[in-house]
């Protein structure tokens, strides 16, 4: 099975534009923060969850996705978000709390909603499973082909929400792909510490369906696990599983001490950055030619500049609208 | 049926009847719940349901309440008005984070850019000794939620009325149903579970009380049972020449606030009656509400009556003593009155 060309870019050029943006917004977020790191101050207020390094897991199934088809993502989304095409200068204001942002300013970094490309994320660890059974339901209901995509990360699995989920998604065949994002850690706590199986995947067979794990961070084989997964959910057959053993570079959230991670575990997986690794691939197979991926990467930079410029130069919320929107 | 006749009808049926009628009208509308298909719903919370819209939309599910409410969300989210099942209301304990981070919380933190035309539906009230996990109401715990309308109909009438408004509403609705006046089999068989019930489609809203009895001496409000019990202890208050009115709150949130205002400014006097716990309930808000906008209209202080901060007892006897009854209020009223004439 080869990926086709302009997928290949594709993957490439998305998983560039969200590592550029998460280190824009890394730098952005220290802002008036120091010294003594307060969480709360500056520009950009409140906890940040950074997604660097766990691409691959978004784009590899992202690629497969049309604008109806439904992303479900936890409080790490922003590589989820990027991957599904969520209005970037929205999602920015919003990550900034301004009025032009997706939520007016009322949800932060963790509750991007973005009904037109129907994208949504939580802050809840696994109570985005129900919420995507609902949704691939509804899909069902509708007679539609639209697959719904959930994404949560490994500590998620132990949660009862992703039994509940899966028993029904399984029992009522719907078309639903869970992506369990595997970065070994639950904040602080290993996966050896947490999980009583190896892999998540093997979970699936408590439910009767397939569960593919990808071993490596690696967009292209996520790519095809995808491409059989969300296949089958468009036939009618039901839910996949795929766990993607990914790594996040930064901590759980930013200002984390992350004292809980080997520093030489830590390098070994930088040196197996995915985005370099693409970008080898693409010149080595003859994808892309330097020139092209520097075209591709100016513009996603472009696009992230340009995000950064609607937040900071748009008005804050006028004090009145926090009492808006309770109800519509 | 000729025209005009008088059509009496269960709660359950009632509400069975509005859920049939907006299935019709709607093709989005649906049911998600446990037992709620050929079985009906243990307390006739869908009767004839499934026989009349089949599996697709009548939907049976594992016991997994968190997937339930949980998919009721993600269904709404996509334009469907799916109407989720939680049979004891009990229940909110194993998926309190679908309800109050979800269902209440999704609207406001997308800036109004996703709505959740859901109804999320359950049994409520104690009287038929099932002790202190299945005989709760939970009234307040769910207006303490900003996000959330929450409804408890008294009447057949409004059982129907309520529920088609609350299918046709755009935003969340917890719309909760007394066991006692659902007037299926197996339970004891009251006056109030049964009522007329016009058979066209017609909406009630879901923000008015109602006053049930005119009175002008005393303010007794209610909601369910204590509302009934009210309106029996008022026929027995008039024997002793005290005029109470009966206000139908109806509405837990938002509370009908200009309607109980109304009502003190001609009495005087309140007493408000609650199957839910006191402390930090529905009792105290409702008198909070009255002190802040209408204390000078106050001739006595304001009485409560609700369950006193203690689970539901399982033996009879127990749970009799701590439900709040007709005699409760009786008596609260009638001390309420002498004390006035001690002064």
């Amino acid at each position: 099975m080869t990926v086709p060309v302009e997928q290949l870019k594709w993957m490439y050029k998305t998983m560039y534009k969200s590592r550029h943006y998460e280190e824009t917004l890394y730098q952005a977020y220290f802002e008036g923060k120091l010294p003594g790191f307060d969480l709360a101050a500056g520009p950009i207020p409140g906890e940040m969850h950074l997604s660097a390094g766990q691409e691959p897991a978004a784009v590899g199934i992202c690629a497969h996705l049309r604008e109806e088809d439904i992303v479900n993502s936890p409080h790490r989304p922003h590589h989820h978000a990027i991957a599904k095409g969520v209005d970037l200068n929205r999602m920015t204001a919003e990550i900034y709390g301004k009025i032009t942002g997706l939520g007016k300013g009322k949800g932060g970094h963790m509750h991007l909603f973005d009904p037109a490309v129907k994208f949504s994320c939580g802050g809840i660890v696994g109570a985005g499973l129900p919420q995507a059974v609902g949704a691939a339901l509804s899909s069902k209901m509708k007679k539609k082909d639209w697959v719904t995509v959930v994404f949560i990360g490994e500590g998620a699995v132990n949660s009862g929400a992703f039994h509940e989920s899966l028993n029904m998604a399984a029992l009522w065949k719907l078309p639903l792909v869970v992506v369990i994002e595997d970065n070994n850690y639950g904040i602080s706590v290993s996966k050896a510490a947490s999980t009583s199986v190896a892999s998540n995947a093997e979970r699936a067979v408590a439910y009767g369906i397939p569960g593919v794990l990808v071993k490596d961070n690696d967009p292209i084989e996520m790519y095809h696990a995808s491409q059989e997964a969300i296949e089958r959910a468009k036939r009618g057959e039901g839910p996949t599983i795929i766990e993607i053993e990914t790594y996040r570079y930064l901590g759980h959230f930013v200002g984390d001490t992350d004292e809980y991670r080997d520093p030489n575990e830590l390098q070994k997986n930088r040196e197996k950055d995915p985005i370099p690794l693409m970008k080898a691939h693409l010149l080595q197979e003859g994808v892309a030619s330097e020139v092209e991926i520097a075209e591709m990467e100016g513009e996603a930079r472009q696009l992230v500049h340009q995000a950064f410029d609607f937040a900071r130069n748009s008005a804050d919320p006028a004090l009145e609208t926090a009492l808006e929107d309770v109800f519509n | 049926m000729k025209m005009g006749e008088r059509r009496l009808l269960t709660g359950s049926k009632a509400m069975a009847e509005a859920v049939s009628l907006e299935m019709k009208r709607d093709e989005n509308v649906f049911l998600l719940g446990e037992d709620i298909g050929m079985f009906g719903g243990i307390f006739g919370a869908t009767p004839g349901l499934f026989q009349e819209f089949g599996p697709e939309r009548v939907i049976d599910t594992p016991i997994s309440e968190t997937a339930i409410v949980g998919a009721a969300v993600g269904a709404a989210a996509e334009g469907m008005r799916p109407i989720a099942e939680l049979m004891f209301v009990d229940f909110i304990g194993v998926c309190m984070d679908q309800i109050s981070n979800q269902m209440a919380k999704i609207q406001y933190m997308s800036g109004g850019n996703v709505k959740l035309p859901m109804v999320l539906k359950a049994s409520v009230g104690g009287g038929i000794s099932d002790a202190a996990q299945h005989s709760q109401t939970h009234y307040g715990t769910f207006a303490h939620i900003p996000g959330l309308k929450v409804v408890a109909p008294s009447t057949p009438h409004d059982l129907k009325g309520m529920m088609i408004s609350a299918i046709r509403e755009d935003n969340p609705v917890v719309f909760l149903y007394h066991k006692l006046l659902q007037g299926v089999a197996g339970f004891k068989q009251i006056p109030a579970n049964i009522g007329h019930v016009p058979e066209e489609s017609y909406t009630v809203p879901l923000d008015k009380a109602k006053v049930v009895r005119e009175g002008k001496d005393v303010t007794i409000v209610g909601i369910q049972m204590t509302m009934h019990y009210a309106l029996e202890a008022a026929e027995k208050l008039a024997a002793q020449g005290i005029d109470a009115e009966v206000i139908d709150l109806r509405s837990i949130a938002p509370i009908d606030k200009d309607t109980i205002i109304e009502s003190v400014r001609k009495t005087h006097r309140l007493v408000v009656v609650d199957e839910d716990y006191l402390t930090c309930g529905l009792t105290a808000e409702i008198a909070a509400l009255v002190v802040e906008e209408a204390f000078y209209d106050l001739a006595d202080p304001v009485r409560r009556i609700a369950i006193r901060d203690v689970p539901i007892p399982f033996s009879r006897s127990l749970e009799d003593f701590i439900l709040p009854g007709p005699e409760d209020i009786y008596t609260e009223v009638m001390d309420m009155m002498n004390a006035k004439v001690l002064k």
